[in-house]
């Protein structure tokens, strides 16, 4: 299975190990991984500041970058969700293209869930022991279903223990702009989301979209604590 | 009511910095998210509830369709049964008709149970200068009267940001009564208060949860039994309500009910759900002799033929502030107008201008949570971002974040450069970072080092080290 890996562009400028361990997940469910070179973003900050020109633009170039791929995988439900559900609301005004991005729709996928429901990955690469929480991010969680996958792949790390954290599904306060824009009620909710977190005893938060785990791994540093990680699932799966 | 709005950023600020309303906000809130979730359960499995919000959604659209002619057919079977329908274009013809009202029957003091139109009106400082005393006789919204007419924060529970405490000091105050801190106390006494209101007003003004056009009636769902008392025991009840309100039969009422006290509350029905029809009859003992009907627009026909029609089948349950992340932490007050949280976002800068409301629709994670628990399916996210487009295409944003934006797009667009400002622009929070796993205050973007670090990058791109293990330069 020829699959394109999305990276999104704060895992190309902030975490790029995300990326490659995106890659190697992928290769173990047996897919050969392409990684187009010209990707940058794909453009939901555009969308959410309510500049639907630029938006569509980035679409444009996305869609022409990725429709030739059987599959398109992210390692970001925020992202995934965006391209699957958006690209063909905000290029309403240009049929020829909302036909294409629409045409691509059903074959982005959120990396959790390509692993689980479409690539059927069997054995999970990494080695990972002690107890995790997990942050269900907003846009994966409730307008991609994303739910059972992520947990479904941890579960397979023999060693790993799950805490729940009581408001897993809540909201960390991050929203992309929203978090620059209003940094200090961000803050107040990360801080309720960290509270909810560390209370389960775990020694690593885990969610599938690095925005979140930026907001909530800058409030746990602001607190004061030094300890506690904050990974994204594509690093737990593969971990050394 | 004048909106202060366009304070947001100001008025959030004071909500974060005021530790009473923070921990009257974490009380209120496991309240209603549970209590919901409880609630809702006994319709069913989850698609039980999916297949009633549905069902309550096509209702709700189809009326707005056709909206003139369901109110139309309301005015006229309200008529046939001997109300009074009158038309409002704003807050300003409310008071006027209120008053007018009032004066036609001698009306000295009005009794007002729970509603937000009058809220828009500001309709009680409009009656006192027309000499017509208004009594609030909700709990919550007579609290807030006597505590020199505070604004409500919320729109079915108008005191959530106050404690027990708060109001036992207020009542103490106000009634000079020996200080009570047992609720049963508290609300005895105000209930000994009211009773004297109840039986000396000549006008009752109420609100309207829904008007059914094939009766021409009212519903109001209530708690407390103050509406009952209200719309029954003065000669004259003034039922006050937006256009958008009118819904075609009773059972479209009975389909709306199984989702509304539920989403609201948390309870499978609401302690008292009237339908009021028509003036008192010669063989009835209660009930007005006189009833009007006041139904406004206030902004509501604009919405009507526009993009965020959706927004008007709300049925005013509040779950989406309930729900909500930003609401949970600042509250009702911040959001400066009648109505706060996500429907607040949109029918504040819908009713009051876009320009006056502009930190708004901004002020949302867009996380959908308000969207999910909806009893009318209003895609609220997608509203908050449209009112977004609708502020960059009258060029109200900032120009420093148009600015930046462009830029940003139009970098985006060139790959190669795009390589280059990443490629740099992590070397130097890197830099910045100075060996530490965090950065404590990042100037390129301020906001976000008010209240949290932000985490240091790695220090290269992916493109960078993809490009290197491909073995390419």
């Amino acid at each position: 299975m020829r699959v394109a890996l999305f990276v999104t562009c704060l895992v190309d400028l902030m975490r790029p190990k995300i990326g490659f361990a995106a890659i190697e997940l992928l290769e173990a469910a047996g897919c050969t991984v392409v990684v187009p070179t010209r990707q940058t973003c794909c453009g939901q900050p555009a969308w959410n500041s309510g500049d639907r020109a630029a938006a569509a633009q980035l679409a444009k170039k996305v869609i022409a970058e990725f429709e030739g791929f059987e599959h398109v995988v992210a390692p970001s439900g925020s992202c995934a969700d965006h391209i699957r559900n958006e690209y063909p609301v905000l290029l309403a005004g240009a049929p020829e293209w909302q036909a294409r991005a629409r045409a691509l729709a059903p074959r982005v996928h959120e990396l959790t869930d390509f692993l689980v429901r479409v690539a059927r990955l069997e054995r999970v690469p990494g080695c990972f022991a002690g107890r995790v929480t997990y942050h269900d991010s907003c846009a994966g969680l409730r307008r991609l279903g994303i739910k059972a996958q992520p947990r479904d792949l941890l579960a397979r790390l023999p060693g790993i223990e799950l805490q729940e954290m009581s408001g897993a599904e809540e909201c960390c306060g991050f929203g992309g702009a929203f978090s620059l824009k209003f940094g200090e009620i961000a803050a107040a909710i990360a801080q309720r989301k960290c509270a909810c977190a560390c209370a389960t005893g775990a020694a690593a938060i885990v969610g599938g979209d690095l925005g979140c785990l930026l907001n909530i791994e800058g409030k746990l540093r602001r607190m004061g604590d030094e300890t506690t990680r904050v990974l994204h699932i594509a690093e737990v799966l593969t971990a050394k | 009511m004048e909106s202060r709005a366009h304070r947001f950023q100001a008025n959030a600020a004071d909500s974060l910095a005021n530790p009473v309303l923070q921990a009257n906000l974490r009380t209120a809130k496991g309240k209603f998210v549970d209590k919901r979730a409880i609630a809702l359960r006994e319709l069913g499995e989850a698609d039980a509830f999916e297949a009633t919000r549905e069902a309550a959604r096509a209702v709700r659209d189809s009326v707005l369709g056709d909206i003139d002619l369901w109110l139309e057919k309301f005015e006229e079977n309200a008529v046939a049964r001997g109300a009074a329908v009158l038309w409002a274009r704003d807050g300003a013809e409310i008071c006027r008709l209120v008053a007018e009202i009032g004066r036609r029957h001698g009306v000295a003091k009005a009794v007002k149970s729970k509603s937000m139109l009058s809220e828009e009106a500001g309709l009680n400082l409009a009656l006192e200068a027309s000499g017509i005393r208004p009594v609030e006789t909700d709990l919550g919204e007579y609290i807030l009267q006597i505590n020199r007419n505070e604004p409500p924060s919320h729109i079915i529970a108008p005191v959530v940001h106050k404690s027990l405490d708060e109001v036992a000091d207020l009542f103490h105050s106000v009634h000079k009564t020996p200080r009570k801190t047992e609720i049963p106390a508290l609300t005895r006494e105000a209930r000994e208060v009211l009773r004297e209101h109840f039986l000396t007003a000549e006008m009752g003004i109420s609100g309207g949860n829904f008007l059914i056009a094939e009766t021409g009636s009212v519903a109001l769902v209530t708690n407390e039994g103050n509406g009952r008392m209200v719309t029954t025991l003065p000669r004259v009840h003034v039922v006050i309500t937006g256009i958008e309100k009118v819904i075609p039969t009773l059972e479209d009422l009975c389909l709306l009910m199984r989702l509304l006290p539920r989403s609201a509350t948390g309870q499978s029905i609401s302690n008292y759900v009237s339908v009021l029809t028509g003036v008192k009859r010669p063989d009835e003992h209660d009930g007005p002799e006189h009833l009007y009907f006041i139904l406004v627009d206030n902004g509501r026909a604009d919405v009507v033929g526009s993009e965020f029609r959706d927004m008007l089948r709300c049925i005013r349950c509040g779950a989406c502030m309930n729900h909500c992340p930003v609401y949970q932490t600042i509250g009702g007050h911040a959001y400066g107008w009648v109505y706060p949280g996500p429907m607040g976002s949109v029918l504040t800068p819908l009713y009051t201008g876009i320009e006056n409301a502009i930190d708004l629709p901004q002020a949302a994670t867009l996380c959908n949570q308000c969207g999910v628990v909806c009893p009318v399916k209003i895609p609220l996210p997608d509203l908050l971002r449209k009112l977004r487009e609708k502020q960059v295409e009258r060029n109200l944003r900032p120009r420093f974040e148009r600015g930046a934006l462009k830029v940003w797009a139009w970098v985006a667009r060139h790959p190669t450069l795009y390589g280059i400002g990443a490629r740099l622009g992590v070397r130097y929070l890197k830099w910045l970072a100075g060996g530490k796993p965090s950065i404590a205050v990042l100037g390129t973007a301020p906001e976000w080092t008010k209240g949290r670090d932000f985490p240091a990058p790695e220090g290269r791109t992916f493109r960078e080290l993809y490009a290197r293990r491909r073995g390419k330069p």
